[in-house]
């Protein structure tokens, strides 16, 4: 597995629920506008 | 496997791309944040236990306090062992944490809950919290606070993860539980259910930290990294402090406080903000923001806790940790007079000086491991660190404490206002100034400390360029 790939998974593995996180938190911070 | 686990095992070969590195830290910060999301099923463990908030609130104090005093007590052995087996650790403690709390629940044993997630699952905390720092300030000897806070980013991150995760997850074991209805409350079974998935989803993420986490080798640089422009700023050091000598400094006491009094000073608007919000703008008895507008407060204040961790830690870098922990509590200080005086005059004004608070308590906790780097060098940093995370533990008691003695000498929950938040408020000014001046008096580590010879602080220019970014 290349270095490429190595690091596209890893960042995916991290970033994905951390988007998911970050979408349904600013869902509910809208509330409060 | 054990083998596997070794500092040895784990050096990373010529041409390895340090960027790898932050995702393995990451997915270990991104689990034990969960910690930070215990409030979406404590209602349904309240009711499953027949219990009380208190009682069931304990349950996150103690994982809290095991947090503070593992990390305290296996600093040690985490810079001896490395990483790896250390992540290993942590992943193994954290799962089994869920997996004795979903007996406790399904039993109906809060004594287990206690054991399981308190004390069980606290210690996997505490050692997954400062099992990637040291390595993350080594493979970054140039940036680390922007290192240190992509990883501790992560753990105001688990939370955001872990909070909805959650509600959809007991949704999916319990057909009658609905997370829109503010009232819908969980079965027991499904909260058993939870913690057995994710118990184990977690343990199988961290892992993928544990094989993939790599030491640098000792005589590794950065490309273009010449670590004698770090002996030109002030309090950083290129010597090594081991971390029992560490504990015999006047800076570990003050950088303690400080953690110690922006921690506190941040749980204060944290612990409330909900009911905080809605008490600051109450007309005639009745508050003019609504529940759901309170809880949007709350994900507001998420993603200001998170953003700062990252943003602050990494601003740290340039502008030196001194001067960031004073724009933490002299700002902090400012900001605070600003909630108590004038905050309850309009909404936007409220949520944006909470806002600024909070990033600056996150950026707190991710700016104190280089700051700890700059003072006693990179020779026992994570041991150091875990030492002072007790802090964080002292603070997590204190801060609480401090809010609710207040608001409980001044009313009933529900029918506050603002005049019964000032002197919590004011106290916590005095306390942002405790840490202002404990930061004031941060002098660099007199030599008698230092190590006679080190092989892992930077001394020397690079001897050979082996990243390939």
């Amino acid at each position: 597995m290349t270095t490429q790939v190595r690091l596209f998974l890893g960042w995916a593995l991290v970033g994905v629920p951390l988007i998911y996180g970050l979408w349904q938190t600013i869902a509910k911070a809208k509330n409060l506008f | 496997m054990a083998s596997f686990l070794d500092r040895e095992r784990s050096v990373a070969g010529p041409g390895f791309n340090r960027w790898l590195i932050p995702p393995a830290a990451l997915a270990v910060h991104l689990c034990i944040g969960q910690a930070y999301a215990t409030s979406v099923y404590k209602t349904a463990l309240v009711k499953n236990f027949d219990s009380n908030n208190t009682k069931i609130g304990i349950v996150f104090s103690i994982a809290i306090v095991m947090l503070g005093l593992s990390a305290a007590v296996c600093g040690t052995w985490v810079d001896r062992v490395g990483p790896r087996k250390a992540m290993f650790a942590a992943a193994c403690f954290w799962g089994a944490g869920f997996l004795v709390g979903a007996v406790g629940i399904a039993t109906e044993q809060l004594w287990l809950l206690y054991l399981g997630y308190g004390v069980i699952g606290g210690i996997g905390l505490g050692i997954g919290y400062i099992s990637p720092v040291s390595t993350l300030i080594k493979w970054f000897p140039d940036r680390p606070g922007l290192a240190t806070g992509l990883a501790i980013m992560g753990f105001g991150g688990g939370a955001l993860i872990a909070s909805p995760g959650s509600q959809q997850l007991m949704s999916w074991y319990d057909s009658n539980y609905n997370p829109a209805v503010a009232s819908s409350v969980a079965s027991g079974s499904a909260v058993a259910k939870l913690f057995v998935t994710l118990g184990i989803v977690y343990f199988l993420v961290m892992m993928y930290g544990v094989f993939n986490i790599r030491v640098p080798a000792a005589d590794w640089r950065p490309a273009g990294f010449d670590p004698s422009t770090l002996k030109s700023k002030a309090l950083v050091t290129t010597d090594s402090v081991s971390a029992a000598n560490a504990i015999r400094t006047p800076q570990f006491y003050f950088l303690w406080l400080v953690l110690f009094c922006n921690v506190t000073a941040g749980i204060g608007i944290l612990e409330q903000a909900s009911p905080m919000i809605q008490d600051f703008f109450r007309e005639n008895g009745t508050s003019t923001v609504t529940v759901a507008a309170a809880g949007g407060f709350v994900g507001v204040l998420s993603l200001a806790n998170m953003g700062g961790r990252f943003i602050w830690s990494t601003t740290s870098d340039a502008v030196g940790r001194k001067p960031m922990y004073m724009i933490y509590l002299g700002v902090g200080i400012l900001a605070y007079l600003g909630l108590a005086t004038i905050g309850h005059n309009a909404t936007w004004l409220f949520v944006l000086l909470a806002m600024l608070i909070i990033s600056f308590y996150g950026g707190g906790f991710s700016t104190v491991p280089a700051y700890l780097r700059d003072l006693f060098g990179t020779f026992q940093v994570g041991a150091i660190h875990g030492r002072l995370l007790t802090a964080w533990s002292a603070a997590g008691v204190a801060g609480p404490l401090i809010i609710n003695g207040f608001l409980d000498a001044k009313g009933t929950p529900g029918k506050l206002t603002v005049d019964a938040y000032r002197p919590a408020l004011y106290t916590m000014i005095a306390i942002l100034a405790v840490g202002f001046v404990c930061n004031l008096l941060i002098r660099p580590v007199a030599s008698r400390f230092h190590e006679p010879s080190s092989d892992d602080a930077p001394t020397g220019p690079a001897p050979t360029e082996r990243e390939k970014v």
